[in-house]
């Protein structure tokens, strides 16, 4: 349970075609996260495999089933929306039973049921609220809920947290990885922000104008990203991308390497430069660096508190190891 | 954004009201332009042919043509000025902070939610009655003589009787659009040194110019068609008879329909005009 | 923010205000004042009106003679049964444009709008006539379908306005959890709807109750509302002050407490959202 398969699917609204012909398999239990800049295409493409959009071309195959004109309901996928979508007017424990009261099960079924996802949730004590009166992140949690006690194929989230505060959103993403390990069903998540995509997913999907740019594991993507938009899109701080005679060094027009394989030094090094802001996390620090021989300040990491002050000089030496290779397309080389 | 089967079951849902909709406008219109283009007098020998234009002809060329057009326009004008006027001053008003504020408001909504048969009986009789009416008897106490309202002065009587029933209107919608105003924005006005004047001036009434549009425009097209109040009160006589009242005496008094048709063709093309007008403002609400 | 206002000022705007509030509420006070009064009474200056005794007689006269109630129910059943029959066919016509927007909806909704211009004495004929053929002459049966299309445009428009407010979002999850069309609408739309809603029958139900044009012409002695009945006093014998004002009283008090009710929904609904 819980394989996708999207086989040249296509989307137009009208004359513009915002999803170009897309392959994509997802494995049973997989987390697939879909990133990319806001309007890549990502929410549509999930809205498609949910059945709330129609494809205009191609197919989606749930479970080896063909769904391509499945309505929503019939195709067994939740879906957790950014707003949460709860109804106002119900209770938390009708807004959970909702999906099992359209399914027709019996009474005392749904309530073993929706008493096993508040437990689960945390959401025993506030069975009886409207979700008027709840916080922002238990919101989410009876959204979750919601999802949860149909037992479906697959999750959708459409970028969930990206209404709660900080704080709160380091928490969920936490409970959304246990819920994954835990239940082992496939998820599909949705989000702009890179940092959930490498923190949540076994499989990123990064997306561009409705093309897949690549796909690959967290790792794979950090170490080996297929193209200069993915390598300037996953990590954070972002890789330095540097074009003119340095990448001419290195048989490429475009040479990437990340802050945190930059060694700073006040002697010696490849590069000279001038310290510009320094932002101190405590455990790292961030450089930005002027170099004459580019046109664009490039970070740089260090470990730890280290004091230069604003206007320092410096010098700099990148890991050869790590320099990241691109082609005048923008494609990796080597 | 939906998929193909939630638009075929939108299309099927929205199915009932645009077809008796449909059926609502077209089936009369369609007999109401196929009556005049005919001489038809359903008491004296019914349908007696086509004659062309001849209705239309003879609508425009009949000697209380042109009072009524006169009439309707005169009671359109007057009361939009009278309405427009107070309108604006009294939601100032009642924007300002006071005692009380609701009831005042409803005191002065009241009037809109009396029937429009009620509002032109009471102010015929008790009020501009000449012998009984309170205006008679608060004339005589001042000593003067009481006036003949609805038969002296019949055009300014009702007039003020509509006035009366739409002030409200007016009012609510305007002191609707006066809260909407961004406090801050008059704020900023009083700390660039705008005086009173100048804020009525330069803010609130700029502010006020598209809620007046609307309250223009939806009051002509029901002022247009103004028929109780008449036939309640003077049943056109006394130079109040109106386009529309003209038309419901040429179909259902003297029944002659084909004349009527075509009369009612014309009011159609009036009210039309006015109507494409408040459509504009309308539609251009809808993409916001 | 709200800036400390004088006191002076603040009595200023007060007397100001309710002195015009009572100017313009007159004519209703002074109409409740007679109907409490003898048809003696009723026709004396205003002094001596306000000094003679006070009676119920009117209210019992105007039932007994002219058997107000029959004319009460008439005016329900037309206000509330066309106003009810509206929602009906409004609700899923609103839902479509809402939710389920297409090129052609602003159009539509435009288009219902412009049949709510179409003045009623350009096809005061037609309906006459199709009235008489299909027997509903005088019937509240009649009315009722009148009433009825003459309000839809504003139904279907103040439902969509109040429709659009609601996220499609939730909608959409309904369907995720297996909800079809009935069961969207049945338990999830219309429970959601209801502030909404329930205005548009309270001022669909207040413009059907005052109509006067379609009331007073198609209906005789059996369907007549109280638009008609209380048009039947403009040709009265002997004195009727007092018993106008009761039957007046009588016709516009239901209206006038609900119309109270319905202030913000008034603007919405006669503007067509033009105007928030």
């Amino acid at each position: 349970m819980g394989q996708i398969h999207l086989s040249k699917v296509t989307k137009s609204f009208g004359d513009v075609e915002v999803i170009p012909p897309l392959d994509l398999q997802i494995d049973e239990g997989e987390f697939v996260v879909f990133v990319g800049p806001s309007g890549c295409g990502k929410s549509t493409l999930l809205r498609l495999i949910a059945g709330l959009e129609d494809v205009t071309g191609g197919q989606v195959m749930i479970d080896g089933q063909d769904a391509t004109t499945m309505p929503p309901a019939k195709r067994g996928l939740a879906m957790v929306f950014q707003s949460y979508a709860l109804y106002p007017h119900m209770s938390v424990r009708k807004n959970i039973a909702f999906p099992l009261r359209m399914a027709g099960l019996d009474k005392a079924e749904q309530d073993r049921r929706v008493a096993q996802a508040a437990d689960v949730l945390n959401l025993t004590d506030y069975l009886d609220r409207r979700p008027g009166q709840l916080s922002g992140g238990q919101r989410q949690r009876v959204a979750i809920g919601r999802a949860i006690v149909r037992e479906p194929a697959a999750f959708l989230f459409d970028e969930p947290l990206s209404n709660l505060d900080a704080a709160l959103r380091v928490g969920m993403r936490l409970e959304i990885s246990e819920l994954h390990k835990r239940l082992a069903t496939t998820m599909i998540y949705v989000t702009h922000d890179q940092v959930e995509a490498m923190t949540m997913a076994d499989k990123i999907v990064v997306l561009q104008a409705g093309v897949i740019e690549q796909v690959g594991s967290p790792l794979e993507l950090y170490r080996s990203p297929r193209n200069t938009f993915v390598a300037g899109f996953i990590g954070s701080p972002k890789m330095n991308l540097l074009g003119g005679t340095e990448a001419a060094k290195h048989d490429a027009r475009t040479i990437g390497i990340r802050p945190e394989h930059i060694a700073i030094s006040s002697e010696s090094g490849d590069w000279e430069g001038v310290v510009g802001v320094s932002e101190h996390l405590g455990s790292d620090t961030f450089f930005h660096v002027n170099c004459p021989a580019f046109a664009e300040p490039l970070t740089v990491r260090a470990s730890g508190e280290i004091d230069l002050k604003y206007g320092a000089k410096v010098f700099l030496t990148p890991d050869p190891a790590h320099l990241h290779r691109f082609d005048d397309k923008g494609l990796r080389l080597g | 954004m939906a998929t193909q089967h939630s638009r075929s079951a939108a299309r099927l849902m929205m199915a009932p009201a645009v077809i008796l909709l449909l059926g609502w406008m077209l089936i009369p219109l369609t007999m109401t332009l196929y009556f005049s283009f005919k001489k038809y007098l359903p008491l004296r020998g019914g349908d007696l042919g086509w004659v062309g234009f001849d209705n239309y002809v003879r609508f425009v060329s009949s000697s209380s043509f042109w009072p009524a057009v006169a009439t309707t326009l005169i009671i359109v004008g007057g009361v939009l000025f009278i309405t427009l006027i107070l309108g604006v001053l009294l939601a100032l008003l009642l924007d300002q902070p006071m005692w009380g504020q609701g009831v005042v408001r409803i005191l002065v909504i009241a009037p809109f939610f009396v029937m429009p048969t009620v509002s032109g009986l009471v102010w015929k009789n008790m009020f501009m009655d000449s012998n009984n009416g309170f205006l008679a008897h608060l004339w005589r106490a001042f000593g003067a003589e009481p006036v003949q309202w609805l038969s002296q002065a019949s055009l300014p009587s009702l007039i003020m009787i509509i006035s009366w029933q739409w002030l409200p209107f007016a009012t609510l919608i305007l002191l609707t659009a006066i809260q909407s105003l961004d406090s801050e924005q008059l704020e900023a006005s009083e700390m660039d040194g705008a005086n009173w004047l100048n804020r009525f001036g330069f803010i609130i009434l700029p502010h006020l110019a598209r809620a007046i549009t609307v309250v223009v425009l939806i009051q002509t097209i029901f002022l247009l068609s103004i028929f109780a109040e008449i036939f309640v009160t003077t049943a056109g006589a006394f130079g109040t008879k109106t386009l529309t009242y003209l038309i419901y005496q040429r179909v259902l008094e003297s029944q002659n329909v084909g004349l009527g048709s075509a009369g009612g063709v014309y009011a159609i093309i009036l009210a039309n005009i006015v109507a494409i007008f408040l459509m504009r403002i309308v539609g251009k609400n809808l993409d916001a | 923010m709200a800036r400390a206002v004088t006191n002076r000022r603040k009595t200023i705007n007060t007397i100001a205000a309710w002195t015009i509030g009572l100017l313009i509420f007159f004519p209703i006070l002074w109409i409740i004042v007679l109907s409490f009064k003898s048809e003696g009474d009723a026709i004396k200056t205003p002094l001596q009106v306000l000094g003679s005794a006070w009676t119920l007689e009117s209210y019992f006269v105007v039932q007994e003679r002219s058997d107000y109630f029959k004319h009460f129910f008439n005016s329900v059943t037309i206000a509330v049964g066309s106003t009810l029959l509206g929602i009906l066919i409004a609700v899923p016509a609103a839902w479509s444009m809402a939710f389920v927007p297409s090129k052609r909806t602003r159009d539509i909704l435009m288009w219902m709008l412009s049949t709510k211009m179409l003045p009623a004495v350009g096809v005061l004929y037609p309906i006459y006539l199709l009235f008489i053929r299909l027997g509903l002459l005088d019937t509240t049966f009649g009315l009722v379908i009148v009433l009825m299309l003459i309000n839809l445009p504003i139904i279907v428009w103040m439902l969509y306005t109040y429709f659009r407010e609601i996220p499609g979002e939730i909608l959409e999850a309904a369907r995720m959890d297996g909800a079809n069309l009935r069961a969207e609408l049945l338990y999830v739309l219309t429970p959601m709807a209801v502030p909404g809603i329930a205005s548009t029958i309270l001022l669909n139900v207040i413009l059907a109750w005052n109509e006067a044009f379609w009331t007073l012409n198609l209906t005789a002695a059996k369907a007549a509302p109280l638009t008609a009945f209380i048009a039947s006093y403009s040709s009265p014998e002997g004195l009727f002050y007092a018993k106008l004002s009761a039957a007046s009283v009588m016709a516009i008090a239901p209206i006038l407490i609900m119309g109270w009710f319905s202030q913000k929904q008034l603007v919405r609904g006669l503007t067509f959202g033009a105007v928030k």
